[in-house]
């Protein structure tokens, strides 16, 4: 077990050697920072002057070899456009994209379970049918739209709803929380739903199906023989095995989640990760732009290793494996 | 539970007080936000408008392109060089400090050293203080547009920026990167003061109780300022109710937000100006004359504005719009297909020929489909040309390089005048002098260059607009770019607001006067 998790550590820290030089090795294809920091007017030899400043003149080799030293040093260089150190501008904007994919994680959660236990008992029902049909709707709808449909709706036409933002929130220990203010959650609804709506007809599908495959098994028909009340069996024991794929899909659909923040953020004005990510493509902020790609980098790389030690340590079909 | 119905109680109250006291709370949404509290880090659209927000200059436009007397109440022309600036009394700065003379020199030394503003300002030698309420403002030579660039000159409060900073950094340091004093500070004499700023994300200023201008009309107590990138979310922002002000106004959305019963539009002719220079270096054919007037003839630029910006723009045949001292009302769109393929066959190029062609597709409105209408009429007249569009941050760096044979540029001057144009985009491309920075068609005209200079010492304005004009007409005859149009300026907001009086074509509104009804 020791030499396993060794291995797996030694890789992660790989990765993230690897997704630091190809973070770093795009960014000169991104766009110069300077133009952004500078009026058109001014001068080659002033912007030249700033370049060379900023160290941006450089070979690639020592630029790489200077941020890696820094990075090791807990400093991923400054934001450009905050005039910050980028790591401070990304910790600043990270609890209003966790609690965007935490309520929509909740929200997935929530409604794709019910729904999807209940189509695959009830596969004939019109509300089943209906369910089908929306979710294949939902499937190929980009967040974008959904997002503007939502906007429309809900806040140009209605009026129920703030069509943008964040609204008020509260600093709790140094986290922006937009949880415990009535104004607060109330911005959160569109956006959430926006954001959900891309796995939603997803996982209802996965769970419906594998629920159906679990219902025609043995043990479930033996279970019926046995005379079990008919709850038992769906929730307890037909479920509980339903549960197991769609966990490890449920991983890694939670990264797709975090993608396809930047598109909802972008549309809400967010104040997010991932709004800040599309902002700083379009400024050329490229010291930004490598910061977050390490820091999602990092986030995905450490989820994944501990799951994998973790997935080592209960998985009793790998410890059996292993013994053999 | 009694308890409970208490904290209840005092929360409701507490929530409604809130909404009685941001009653005159003024909420506005622009694509963008200042940069940074220190308005010499950046010469750009966004930072001048900050800049009018908590800051007054000398003198400012009006809406009919004339000069409005703001902290100097009035001037005269003592000599050729100088030129007597008087200012108001009893101005107070957000800190408390007094307004006078030594701040006006000061922040005039400070733009002479500004990465952004030192170009502008290259022709002045600096200020002279006479006594407390008098300043002589001197060029190096006589220069015609002092008073432009008096509109520039907001004067900072010297007392408040001199001295060191917590971290042993000069006070008045200005940093493109990194923490300053200024960055986060400020102290000016302007309508607003900034109360909480979270860059990006929400800028809030409080009208200044001592503001000087007590003729001021402007009646909103606070003021909100939140960038929205998202074209349609920042309309959506305006046409729900949470913002009571929108710039700027994506073309597309016009007629729904002048359908809409709680708003209204404004829009106005701009002084951006989009064009496609035709590199003669690279091409031969380019240097030909007659290949480019055909180029100019086969330009439906009408059309352009018609069918794509859907008249949101104002069709162009030459640098300047109407208002600036080298609009010539004879130079009209001369689109004429026919003219175009003669012109062709005269040059010898009935064949026509194949050539490359760069634009940004999210620089300007609509940047990309005029470059590819563009690329479809030069078919008509047998010029294949192969486009390349690229997002603004990777343009620039092509454009400089003259990658292609034709590029797109739009130009704003700076100056608010007509010589800016040209000393920009069509003076010979000089490394020295930096004339002809953007002139990636490499035309060069002696005659023109001659005379763009000559305006710029020449302070009889009558005299100087009229070499202006001659220099639009040679730039015409000589097809010397391809003019497009003038972008409009647009802004809406919701009925109770008096907008009208408040913008104007530089696209500073001044906020410090608008009228919420």
């Amino acid at each position: 077990m020791f030499a396993f998790a060794v291995r797996r550590i030694t890789q992660a820290i790989v990765v993230m050697l690897v997704i630091s030089l190809i973070g770093f090795a795009i960014k000169h294809e991104i766009g110069d920072p300077v133009r952004d920091i500078v009026g058109v007017s001014v001068s080659v030899a002033e912007r030249e002057a700033l370049r060379d400043k900023l160290g941006l003149n450089d070979p690639f080799i020592m630029q790489y070899a200077r941020f890696v030293k820094d990075a090791l040093h807990g400093d991923l260089g400054h934001s450009f456009f905050f005039k910050k150190p980028a790591l401070d501008v990304i910790t600043a904007k990270a609890p209003a994209t966790l609690e965007l994919v935490f309520v929509s994680s909740l929200i997935i959660i929530f409604v794709s379970i019910p729904i999807g236990i209940y189509t695959a008992i009830n596969p004939k029902n019109w509300f089943s049918r209906l369910t089908m049909g929306v979710s294949i709707v939902g499937v190929s709808i980009p967040v974008f739209l959904t997002a503007i449909i939502l906007i429309y709706i809900f806040a140009v036409e209605l009026h129920w709803l703030p069509s943008y933002g964040r609204g008020q929130t509260i600093n709790i220990y140094g986290w922006e929380s937009g949880f415990f203010t009535l104004d607060g959650l109330k911005h959160l609804i569109l956006p959430s739903i926006a954001l959900s709506s891309i796995m939603l007809p997803l996982f209802i599908r996965l769970i419906r199906s594998e629920m159906m495959e679990v219902l025609e098994t043995e043990y479930v028909k033996f279970a019926w023989a046995k005379g079990l009340s008919k709850y038992r069996i769906w929730l307890l024991h037909a479920f509980k095995n339903t549960l197991l794929p769609v966990i490890t899909v449920g991983g890694v659909q939670l990264g797709i989640l975090i993608a396809f923040t930047i598109l909802t953020e972008t549309v809400f004005q967010w104040q997010g990760m991932g709004f800040m990510f599309l902002e700083a493509v379009e400024r050329s902020d490229t010291a930004l732009l490598v910061a977050y790609l390490i820091v999602v980098g990092a986030l995905f790389v450490v989820v994944n290793t501990i799951v994998d030690i973790i997935y080592g340590l209960v998985n009793p079909t790998v410890r059996i494996t292993g013994r053999k | 539970m009694k308890k409970l119905f208490i904290a209840f109680l005092v929360l409701v109250v507490v929530l409604s007080f809130g909404t009685v006291a941001s009653a005159k709370a003024l909420k506005v949404a622009m694509d963008a936000d200042p940069v940074s509290l220190d308005p010499h880090v950046q010469l750009s659209g966004g930072m001048l408008q900050y800049s009018h927000i908590c800051f007054d200059p000398l003198v400012r436009w009006t809406k009919d392109m004339k000069f409005e007397p703001r902290l100097a109440a009035k001037w005269e022309r003592i000599d050729d060089l100088t030129m007597r600036f008087y200012l108001r009394e009893g101005v107070k700065f957000h800190s408390g400090n007094t307004f006078t003379a030594k701040d006006v020199k000061w922040t005039i030394e400070r733009l002479k050293i500004s990465q952004d503003f030192k170009g502008l300002f290259e022709p002045f030698v600096g200020a002279k203080v006479i006594d407390d309420y008098t300043v002589d403002i001197i060029t190096k030579k006589p220069y015609a547009l002092l008073l432009n660039m008096a509109t520039y000159i907001f004067p900072m409060d010297s007392e408040f920026y001199t001295g060191t900073d917590a971290s042993g950094q000069p006070k008045d340091a200005i940093v493109k990167i990194g923490p300053s004093f200024a960055l986060t500070n400020e102290s000016g004499t302007g309508p607003y003061r900034v109360t909480y700023r979270e860059q990006g994300v929400k800028n809030v200023f409080q009208r200044f109780p001592e503001y000087w201008d007590k003729m001021s009309p402007g009646n909103a107590d606070e003021f909100i300022l939140t960038p929205i990138k998202n074209d349609a979310t920042r309309v959506a922002a305006l046409l729900s109710g949470d913002v009571d002000f929108i710039m700027p106004v994506p073309p597309q959305d016009y007629a729904r937000i002048e359908k809409d019963k709680n708003s209204k539009l404004i829009a106005m002719s701009g002084s951006r100006i989009i064009t496609v220079q035709l590199n003669q270096k690279r091409r031969p054919e380019f240097a030909n004359k007659m290949v480019r007037q055909a180029i100019v003839y086969a330009t439906n630029n009408e059309g352009i504005v018609e069918k794509i910006m859907k008249g949101t723009a104002t069709v162009a045949a030459q640098q300047a719009p109407i208002g600036f001292a080298g609009y010539k009302a004879s130079l009209v769109p001369r689109y004429d297909l026919k003219k175009a393929k003669d012109l062709m066959k005269e040059a010898g190029y009935e064949k026509g020929f194949e050539c490359t062609m760069i634009a940004p597709n999210n620089r300007y409105v609509n940047d990309e489909k005029i470059a590819e209408a563009f690329a479809s009429m030069l078919a008509k007249i047998n010029i294949k040309v192969n486009l390349k569009t690229m997002p603004k941050a990777q343009y620039w760096d092509q454009f400089d390089a003259q990658v292609a044979d034709m590029q797109l540029i739009g130009w704003h001057p700076d100056t608010e005048d007509s010589a800016n144009y040209s000393e920009f985009l069509v003076m010979c491309p000089n490394k020295e002098t930096g004339y002809g920075q953007y002139n990636s068609g490499n035309y060069c005209n002696p005659k023109v260059d001659e005379m763009v200079l000559a305006s710029q010492t020449e302070t009889d304005l009558k005299k100087r607009s009229e070499i202006l004009q001659e220099v639009e007409q040679i730039l015409y005859d000589d097809a010397a770019y391809v003019p497009f149009h003038w972008q409009n300026l647009s802004w809406a907001g919701k009925k109770n607001l008096r907008m009208e009086p408040i913008v104007n074509v530089m696209n500073f509104p001044y906020f410090g006067d608008l009228v919420i009804e």
